[in-house]
C-alpha cells in the first residue's frame, strides 16, 4: 500500500514536471551547459536533431551534435540575417526514444530538422518529418528506407547501397584482390545494407567472395573464427563494412594470428587513427572510401579540425563533418531562398525541397554536392589509404 | 589443427568469462544477490588502469594495483550506500538497485571519460608461443589469463575453506541469523565479500581489455551478462563451478561460431545453457538442495 | 436508512484500478481533443499503454505466480513480429486500421501464448535464479532468431527463410521482416483508445484469473509449493496457466507497441527492455496491478521529463531509481508515510 502511495506521488510529480518543462522549453536556447551557445539576436531559425548522446552509440550522436554546434556558432558570429538556434535531443539509438525526442523538438518549435544521426531511429523519425511537413537533412543516417518515399527527407551521407557498390567497383577496377572475405555486423542496418549490395556487385563484376562471416552486438570481441575462416580459404583482401571500433579489434587480432591480407573499409572506418592509444602500424595499408579526412590540407578542413579540438578536445570524425556540412547547406539554401525565421515549418519545407533539388553545395565532405528528388546525395567518395599513420589519397 | 586452434580461442575467451564469473559467484554465494553492476565495475577498473598506464605512464603493474585499489573502494562504497540499507528488503528490490547502480556507473563513465573508444595498452607483453612448429599459437595474454584464473580460483577456495574470515563467509551464506548468533559480524563479512569481488573485477577488467583492447563505457555490460550466465551454468555460488562454466561457455561460443553459424552463435550458446539447466537444474557443479517439508 | 454496499477489499481495489485507468483515459482524451497536450506526451500515449500491459502481465508472473522472469521482452518481440506480419498480410484485404490492429494483437497474443506454453513446460521446473537465467536466455534466443529471419509477402503468399534472404519475391512483393533490418513497413494504426481498451481487457483477464479458483491455486503454489502439492493442486498446470496468460498479454502489447512505429528491430526487445519492465513491476509493488500501471507510466515519462538535464539525464534517472528503491524499503520513510495517511498502517508489520 505504501509503495502504491509513493508511486502515486511520483506519478504526480512526473506529470507536473512534464507540464512544466513542456511550457518552459519553448524559450530555452540550448540545453548545453558546457558549450557557449551564441544566441541569435532577434529571431533565429530553430534547427533540431536527434542522436544517441548516451549509450553504446553515443560517440556518433555526440560528434554530430558538436559538429553542428560549431557550424551554428560560426554562422551566428557572422551576424548576418540568418541566425540559428540548435538543439539536439538524445535518442539512445532507439526508434521509440527517437520519436519521443522528435516530439520534444516539435514542442520546442523546430522549423528545420537534422533528422536522426543513426539509421534505424532516422527511419522512424523521417516518417514523422514527412507527415508533419518538417524538412529534414540527416547528416549520417545512410539507409535507403530513411529517404524512401519521403519528398522532404534528404541525406548528407552516401546511401549504404552506393557504398557497397562503389567499394566492389573500386576493388575490381584496381584489382586489389582476387579472393575476398567479408566480415559484417549482423544486427546493424548500416553494415547489412553495405554488405548486401557489395555481394551483388561483386558477383556482377566477377569478384570471388570466399568467406562471408558475421558478428553481432553480444559477441563483438572475439573474431578468431571469422579471421581463421578468411585465412584458411586464402582470402587476400578482407572487406570490413563496419564502424571502426570492432574493426580495430579485428586488425589487432589478425596481427596476432600472423594474417596480413589487404584491408578495405567504408566510411565508418574513419576515426580509427584518432582512437586514443591506437597502434597506427596495425592500420598500415588499410584502404577505405570516405568523404571526410581530418588530415586534409585544405583550409576549411583544417579550421574545422582546429576549432573542434579546441572546443571538445578530440579530433572530429566523419559524423561531425557531415553535421557541420548540414548546417552550412541549410545556411546556403535559406540564403538562396530568402527565407525568414518567421516562416512556418511547412513553408520552409517547400522552399527547402525546391532549393536542395537545384543547388550545388561545397563542404568538408565533398565539393559539387547535389541532391536528386529522392533525397539521395551525389558526391564523390575519396579513396584513402593509411600510410605511416596518416591518410593518403588513393587515385 | 583448426579444431585445436578454435579450442585455444575458446579457452582464451572462456578464461575471461571465468574470471568475471568468479566475482559474480562470490557475491551471490554470500549476499544471495545478482550484482548486475559487477560488469560495470570491470569497466571502471579498466579505465583506471588505462589512465594510469597510458596518460601518466606508470608501469603496468602499478596500473593494475591502482585499479584493484580503486575498484575495491568503489565496491565497498556501492555496498554501503546502495545495498546495505536494503539488507532486509526483498531480493527483487536489491536487484533493481543493482541495475540502477549499473546505469549510474555507465553514464558517469560516459560523462567522465567520453564515449570515444580508447585502445587499451596490454599489460602483458604481446607475442605468441608457437606450438607444433608454428601451426598453433597461444598468445601471452591467454596464458596469463588462464594462469590468473587458476591462481584466483585456488586462492578463493583456500580462503573460504581454511581462513577464519572465509569460514565466516560460508557461515553467512548458510544462515545469516545463526552466523550472527555465533558472533560473526555479518555486515562486515558481506562488505568484505564485496571488496574481494570488486578487486577481482578490476583484474578481470584489465585482462579483458588486454585481450580485446577496445575500451568504451559499455565495455563491461555484455561480458557481465555472459559471465553471469557462466556462473549459473557452472552452478552459482560454487567457485570451481564459475571457472568451469566460464571456460565451457567460451568454448561453446567459439565452436558454435566455427561449426554452425556465426549469425546464430549467441542463440546457440543460450540454447545449450537451457538444455544443461533442464538436465541439471542447479548447474554443473551446483549443490542440489533437497527440499525439506 | 442508508444502505451500504459492502465490497471486500480485493473487489474494491479492482474497481479503483479500473476507475483510475478510465479516468486517466478521459482526461487525456479531453486534453488531446482540446489540443492542450504537448506532442511529446501525445506521442507517448500508445507506448505507455503497451508498457502498462507489459508491466501488469509480468506482474502476473512475478507477483502472483512468484517466479522471476528476465525475458518478458521476448514475448513482446514474438507478439510484435507475428502480429505485424499478420496485419501486413491482411492489409491488402482490409483497410480499416482498428480491425488490422485488433487482428494483429490477437494473432500476436496467440503466438506469444504458444511460445510461452512451449517454453514453460521444461522451464517452469526450475527454481528461482535458475528460472530467471533461463528466461533471460530465452529472450536472447528469440532476439537472435528474429535478427536472422526474413519474411516477405507477395501475390503467392508469405515467404520465409532463415539466415539469408531467400524469399525471392515477385515484383509486387514486399519485405515484412528483413533480418537485422527488422520490421520495415509497419502500418501505423495503433491508437490511444485501443491501447486503453487493451489495458482494460488485460485487467479484466488478470483480475478474473486471480479471483478465480485457479488464481487461488496459483497463489497457493507461490506461497508454499509443497503444501499446495500435498493438497492435490496440480502445480505444473497452474504455473503454466499463469505463464501462458502472461505471455499472451505481452504478445498483444508487443503488437500494439510495434504498430505505433513505422519500423522496429529485434534488438529493441533485449535484456534491457525486460529489465525495464521488471523495474516497473518491482517499483509498483508485487501483485499490485494499480502500482504497476502507475510505475510504468511514471517511469516511461521520467526520462522524457528529465530532458532539461541534458547530458546528465540518464545519470539523474539512475540516481532517481536507486533513491526510490532505497526510500520504498526504508522503515523510517515508511513510518513517515504511515503518519501522513492514518489508518493504513495496520497489518503491515506483523511478519518479522
Amino acid at each position: 500500500m505504501k509503495k502504491k502511495l509513493l508511486s502515486l506521488a511520483l506519478a504526480g510529480v512526473m506529470v507536473l514536471g512534464l507540464c512544466a518543462c513542456g511550457g518552459e522549453t519553448t524559450d530555452e536556447t540550448s540545453t548545453e551547459g558546457t558549450e557557449t551557445t551564441s544566441t541569435a539576436q532577434g529571431a533565429a531559425f530553430k534547427i533540431g536533431g536527434t542522436g544517441p548522446l548516451t549509450g553504446s552509440a553515443a560517440i556518433y550522436g555526440i560528434a554530430a551534435k558538436n559538429g553542428a554546434q560549431i557550424a551554428v556558432d560560426e554562422i551566428n558570429a557572422l551576424g548576418g540575417d540568418i541566425q540559428f538556434e540548435l538543439r539536439y535531443e538524445d535518442d539512445v539509438h532507439d526508434a521509440e526514444k527517437a520519436v519521443n525526442a522528435y516530439n520534444t523538438l516539435k514542442d520546442w518549435g523546430m522549423q528545420l530538422s537534422l533528422g536522426s544521426v543513426t539509421s534505424k531511429p532516422a527511419e522512424a523519425t523521417s516518417v514523422e518529418n514527412y507527415s508533419d511537413r518538417i524538412f529534414a537533412l540527416t547528416p549520417s543516417a545512410s539507409s535507403v528506407a530513411t529517404i524512401e518515399g519521403k519528398d522532404n527527407v534528404f541525406q548528407m551521407c552516401f546511401a549504404d547501397p552506393n557504398q557497397g557498390a562503389a567499394s566492389a567497383q573500386y576493388i575490381s577496377e584496381k584489382q586489389l584482390g582476387t579472393k575476398i572475405a567479408v566480415i559484417w555486423k549482423n544486427d546493424d542496418v548500416y553494415s547489412k545494407g553495405i554488405h548486401e549490395t557489395f555481394l551483388e556487385k561483386a558477383e556482377e563484376l566477377g569478384l570471388e567472395v570466399v568467406s562471408d562471416t558475421t558478428f553481432a552486438d553480444g559477441n563483438d570481441t572475439d573474431f578468431s573464427v571469422q579471421l581463421s575462416d578468411a585465412q584458411s580459404k586464402g582470402a587476400d583482401l578482407v572487406f570490413l563494412p563496419m564502424y571502426y571500433q570492432p574493426a580495430s579489434l579485428i586488425l589487432a587480432q589478425a596481427k596476432n594470428m600472423n594474417y596480413s591480407p589487404k584491408w578495405f573499409g567504408v566510411d565508418g572506418m574513419d576515426g580509427i587513427l584518432t582512437m586514443e592509444g591506437f597502434d597506427a602500424t596495425l592500420a598500415e595499408g588499410v584502404m577505405l572510401l570516405t568523404p571526410f579526412n581530418a588530415d586534409a590540407e585544405d583550409e576549411k578542413t583544417q579550421n574545422f579540425v582546429k576549432t573542434y579540438q579546441e572546443k571538445f578536445g578530440e579530433v572530429p570524425n566523419q559524423f561531425a563533418a557531415d553535421a557541420y556540412d548540414c548546417v552550412y547547406a541549410y545556411y546556403e539554401a535559406l540564403t538562396n531562398a530568402k527565407a525568414t525565421p518567421d516562416m512556418d515549418a511547412s513553408t520552409l519545407c517547400d522552399l527547402m525541397i525546391q532549393q536542395f533539388t537545384s543547388m550545388t553545395f561545397s563542404g568538408l565532405t565533398g565539393t559539387e554536392v547535389t541532391w536528386d528528388a529522392t533525397g539521395a546525395v551525389s558526391k564523390d567518395p575519396k579513396g584513402m589509404v593509411i600510410e605511416n599513420g596518416a591518410y593518403v589519397g588513393l587515385d | 589443427m583448426t579444431f585445436l586452434s578454435f579450442l585455444i580461442s575458446g579457452i582464451s575467451l572462456g578464461s575471461i568469462y571465468a574470471i568475471i564469473a568468479l566475482g559474480y559467484t562470490m557475491v551471490y554465494g554470500i549476499a544471495k544477490m545478482l550484482n548486475f553492476a559487477h560488469g560495470d565495475v570491470i569497466m571502471v577498473g579498466a579505465y583506471i588502469c588505462f589512465y594510469a598506464t597510458s596518460r601518466y605512464e606508470l608501469p603496468p603493474l602499478v596500473g593494475v594495483i591502482l585499479a584493484i585499489i580503486v575498484c575495491t573502494i568503489l565496491g565497498i562504497v556501492i555496498e554501503r550506500l546502495a545495498y546495505k540499507p536494503l539488507r532486509a528488503a526483498p531480493i527483487l528490490a536489491v536487484l533493481i538497485t543493482a541495475i540502477g547502480v549499473s546505469y549510474f556507473l555507465q553514464n558517469a563513465a560516459l560523462l567522465l571519460w567520453s564515449s570515444n573508444p580508447k585502445v587499451f595498452p596490454s599489460v602483458v607483453s604481446s607475442g605468441n608461443i608457437p606450438l607444433f612448429g608454428g601451426q598453433l599459437t597461444i598468445s601471452y595474454v591467454t596464458l596469463v589469463t588462464i594462469l590468473a584464473c587458476v591462481v584466483i580460483m585456488v586462492a578463493l577456495v583456500w580462503f573460504t575453506n581454511k581462513t577464519k574470515m572465509g569460514k565466516a563467509m560460508r557461515a553467512c551464506s548458510e544462515d545469516k541469523g545463526a552466523a550472527q548468533l555465533m558472533g560473526i559480524n555479518v555486515n562486515g563479512t558481506i562488505s568484505l565479500t564485496f571488496a574481494i569481488g570488486s578487486g577481482l573485477a578490476a583484474i578481470a577488467g584489465v585482462l579483458l581489455c588486454s585481450a580485446y583492447p577496445t575500451l568504451v563505457p559499455t565495455t563491461g555490460a555484455m561480458p557481465g551478462i555472459k559471465a553471469f550466465t557462466a556462473a549459473v551454468f557452472g552452478g552459482i555460488g560454487s567457485i570451481p563451478g564459475a571457472m568451469l562454466g566460464g571456460i565451457l561457455l567460451g568454448i561453446i561460443e567459439i565452436f558454435a561460431k566455427a561449426y554452425i553459424s556465426t549469425q546464430l552463435s549467441d542463440a546457440i550458446v543460450f540454447a545449450v545453457l537451457i538444455l544443461v539447466l533442464i538436465i541439471r537444474p542447479a548447474g554443473l557443479l551446483g549443490k542440489q538442495i533437497r527440499e525439506k517439508v | 436508512m442508508k444502505k451500504r454496499i459492502r465490497w471486500n477489499k480485493t473487489t474494491r481495489n479492482n474497481y479503483i484500478t479500473y476507475a483510475v485507468v478510465i479516468l486517466a483515459f478521459v482526461v487525456m482524451q479531453a486534453m488531446v481533443s482540446a489540443g492542450s497536450i504537448s506532442s511529446t506526451l501525445k506521442g507517448m500515449l500508445v507506448p505507455i499503454c503497451a508498457y502498462v500491459v507489459m508491466a501488469i502481465s509480468l506482474n502476473l508472473t512475478v507477483g502472483i505466480l512468484g517466479e522471476l522472469s528476465l525475458g518478458h521482452a521476448g514475448f513482446m518481440s514474438v507478439g510484435a513480429f507475428t502480429g505485424v506480419t499478420a496485419a501486413v498480410a491482411l492489409s491488402n484485404h482490409v483497410s480499416s486500421g482498428p480491425v488490422l490492429l485488433i487482428v494483429g494483437m490477437v494473432v500476436g497474443a496467440l503466438f506469444a501464448a504458444l511460445i510461452g506454453f512451449l517454453i514453460g513446460i521444461p522451464v517452469l521446473r526450475l527454481k528461482g535464479d535458475y528460472l530467471a537465467i533461463v528466461t533471460l536466455a530465452f529472450g536472447e534466443i528469440i532476439k537472435g532468431i528474429f535478427n536472422n529471419l526474413y519474411v516477405g509477402l507477395d501475390s503467392s503468399g508469405l515467404h520465409m527463410s532463415l539466415l539469408s534472404d531467400k524469399t525471392n519475391l515477385d515484383e509486387a512483393g514486399q519485405m515484412v521482416i528483413g533480418g537485422p533490418m527488422g520490421l520495415e513497413t509497419i502500418p501505423k494504426v495503433a491508437t490511444f483508445p485501443i491501447g486503453v481498451l487493451l489495458v482494460l481487457v488485460s485487467l479484466v483477464i488478470i483480475f478474473h484469473l486471480v479471483g478465480s479458483r485457479a488464481g487461488r491455486a496459483i497463489m497457493a503454489v507461490r506461497d508454499n509449493r509443497i503444501a499446495a502439492e500435498s493438497i492435490g493442486i496440480n502445480v505444473t498446470k497452474y504455473k503454466l496457466m499463469a505463464f501462458t496468460v502472461s505471455a499472451a498479454l505481452a504478445g498483444a502489447a508487443g503488437t500494439l507497441f510495434a504498430m505505433n512505429y513505422s519500423t522496429l528491430v529485434a534488438n529493441k526487445f533485449d535484456f534491457n527492455t525486460s529489465i525495464l519492465i521488471l523495474v516497473f513491476v518491482v517499483l509498483g509493488g508485487l501483485g499490485n496491478m494499480l502500482g504497476s500501471i502507475i510505475a510504468a507510466t511514471a517511469l516511461t515519462i521520467l526520462p522524457e521529463a528529465l530532458r532539461q538535464f541534458s547530458d546528465y539525464r540518464m545519470l539523474v534517472y539512475a540516481i532517481v531509481l536507486i533513491l526510490v528503491m532505497l526510500a520504498t524499503n526504508n522503515d523510517t520513510f515508511k513510518a513517515f508515510l504511515a503518519r501522513l495517511i492514518p489508518g493504513r498502517k495496520k497489518n503491515e508489520k506483523e511478519v518479522v
